[in-house]
């Protein structure tokens, strides 16, 4: 269970992992899913929920970090057009596994999430679109889906009362670019991924023309413990403006990668050192990457920066979905590089050219360089076509492709330049 | 019907009755277009021309609707593999643990590169992109199942034990 008291809360998403069964409806409701639905459905009005979600300064947590209560409240009433609710749990970033837990191990909790932020929008019919590899985790969630359909906790009708909601699991079928909210609409209306200009935002024109709000499994999974404790409880939680628990994904070179849910401005040396077990070589990390491989790198002199959306924006990098990727001493940065470089060329929707023909070319370069045929001038080459198409696009496939490139020039040009074919003298 | 269409591979009725109601569940027929070629792909194996020519008058799709989509999205094969598919994640988290040596002692003890089948038809080898389960790398998807932390000895036992199951999955 969880606290009321704020300084006593370790965990809010991961409160029931641990709990065997947990997948069964039985077992969950006896250790409190769905507990507070009622009290919101009878008691609560669709402002009160917003105005709670802004209080409690809950931020998106799937990687851009826009605060939840305000993306709701731009969703507009009476509009004679169905709203629609779409959960992304695409979880594309390398480095991010944390939704697939939360889905696996306790799906109720999201289930219950998804009514009640259904139930403050307007929604009727909602939708997880979740990542076509993730088949057992989709698996798991139809069951408990088919069990809450069966309690009367989805459909129509919600536990006698006037709100009636369905929801339905929607597999993609391997492509990154889905998990930018825009794309995952096209995606889901059965067409390619590919963003949409913007605006119109979502929350006016989104799934069929119509108001959507698209929110982070992580973020939906926040607002039954925000509702029940209230929205000061949660702001009370972590720092201001980075309010609440946060679970970090941590992989790469530590000795106990996984989930970790922390409070919002634990030091990245806390997390890695403490709850990961340290390195598995040294004792200083070569690079981290903090939030997902489209992050700028940090090194050694920010290991111990908090993990809060402000600090390590103030670090010069971002904590986008909270997936840390750790480098010790004897990881190869060109080569790390090389390999997100073939990521991004491979994920790249191409409507776009300076992303289509950009990606590929610093994938062919920073190739070469890698394998000893590079020679100086790739460097600035590397340099103007990250810089060039990085915000000169539809969407942000484009800079988080560069972020690397440009991370491993700031960082390790003399690593790049002993790579070359002609060193330079 | 032409000859041509009563040569088209078709789903079984059990398979358009779970269509009709998935369709019910959406605004509009077309959001059924992926999780309908997910079935097919599970029925036919892939998505041949063909498959793709059904699932369109399945769902009252233009052809070109269909191929845009196949093409786009990297799950959904036009052409057969292995009755195993070893799809190993080569993206950074396991890069740094070891994925590109499991790469390479796949392909050297199958004898295949990278993106082919074995002769007997058991085993494909692919490259994937982040599985999303970097906590266990190197991960390995086996037909849609996550294998984590997976080494050379583990695929070995596997390779050996599917062989003398003699491709029964």
């Amino acid at each position: 269970m969880i606290p009321s008291d704020p300084k006593k809360v370790t965990k809010i998403c991961f409160d029931r992992i641990d709990i065997p069964d947990q997948l069964k409806l039985s077992v969950a409701r006896e250790n409190g899913a769905y507990k507070f639905l009622p009290t919101v459905l009878e008691k609560f009005d669709a402002d009160q929920i917003i105005d709670e979600v802004k209080t409690s300064g809950l931020r998106g947590r799937g990687g851009a970090g826009f605060p939840t209560g305000l993306k709701w409240s731009f969703v507009p009433r009476n509009t004679g057009k169905p709203t629609y609710l779409l959960c992304n749990a695409d979880e594309g970033e390398p480095g991010t596994f944390k939704d697939r837990d939360i889905m696996r191990f306790d799906p109720h909790l999201l289930i219950e999430g998804m009514i009640m932020a259904g139930f403050a929008l307007g929604v009727h019919d909602a939708y997880i679109y979740i990542r076509g590899e993730f088949l057992h985790e989709a698996n798991v969630l139809n069951e408990a889906i088919a069990e809450a359909y069966a309690a009367n906790l989805l459909g129509d009708k919600i536990l006698g009362t006037d709100y009636s909601m369905h929801l339905t699991v929607h597999r993609g079928a391997g492509a990154y670019i889905c998990g930018e909210e825009t794309a995952l609409i096209e995606s889901i209306e059965g067409k390619p991924g590919r963003p949409r200009f913007k605006p119109p935002f979502p929350a006016i024109e989104g799934f069929y023309r119509c108001p959507t709000v698209v929110n982070n499994v992580e973020t939906l999974s926040t607002i039954p413990a925000i509702l029940e404790h209230g929205g000061a409880w949660h702001a009370a939680i972590g720092k201001p403006n980075n309010t609440g628990m946060k679970i970090f994904s941590v992989s790469g070179h530590v000795n106990r990668p996984g989930n970790y849910e922390v409070p919002m401005g634990t030091t990245m040396r806390t997390l890695i050192e403490e709850h990961c077990g340290g390195l598995q070589h040294g004792t200083v990390p070569k690079v981290i990457i903090p939030g997902g491989s489209s992050t700028p790198w940090i090194l050694a002199e920010h290991y111990d920066v908090p993990l809060t959306y402000d600090d390590l924006a103030k670090a010069g990098s971002m904590l986008g979905s909270g997936a840390v990727i750790v480098m010790d001493e004897t990881a190869d940065v060109v080569a790390v590089t090389r390999r997100l470089a073939h990521f991004y060329a491979h994920e790249s929707c191409g409507q776009c050219t300076p992303c289509r023909e950009g990606t590929g070319w610093i994938e062919r370069v920073i190739t070469r360089v890698e394998n000893g045929q590079g020679c100086e001038n790739d460097l600035q080459v590397l340099n103007d076509a990250s810089v060039h198409m990085a915000g000169r696009t539809i969407c942000a496939l484009a800079d988080g492709a560069a972020a690397p490139v440009l991370s491993l020039l700031k960082h390790f040009p003399d690593e790049v330049r002993s790579r070359l074919k002609e060193k330079s003298s | 019907m032409s000859a041509v269409e009563n040569a088209l591979p078709q789903f079984s009725e059990v398979r358009l009755e779970e269509i009709r109601a998935l369709i019910a569940r959406y605004p509009h027929p077309r959001s059924a277009l992926l999780p309908v070629l997910h079935m097919a792909q599970e029925d036919f194996g892939y998505l041949s021309m063909d498959v793709q020519t059904m699932v369109a008058k399945t769902l009252d799709l233009h052809l070109m609707a269909v191929r845009e989509v196949v093409t786009f999205y990297t799950m959904f094969r036009e052409k057969p593999c292995g009755t195993y598919l070893l799809e190993v994640c080569t993206n950074a988290g396991c890069m740094l643990n070891g994925a590109d040596d499991l790469v390479r002692h796949l392909c050297d003890s199958l004898d295949i590169k990278v993106g082919q089948t074995t002769d007997d038809g058991m085993f494909t080898v692919a490259e994937v992109e982040c599985a999303g389960a970097c906590a266990g790398a190197p991960v390995v998807q086996i037909n849609n199942a996550y294998h984590e932390k997976m080494d050379a000895a583990h695929m070995d036992a596997f390779i050996a034990d599917a062989r003398e199951k003699g491709g029964e999955k």
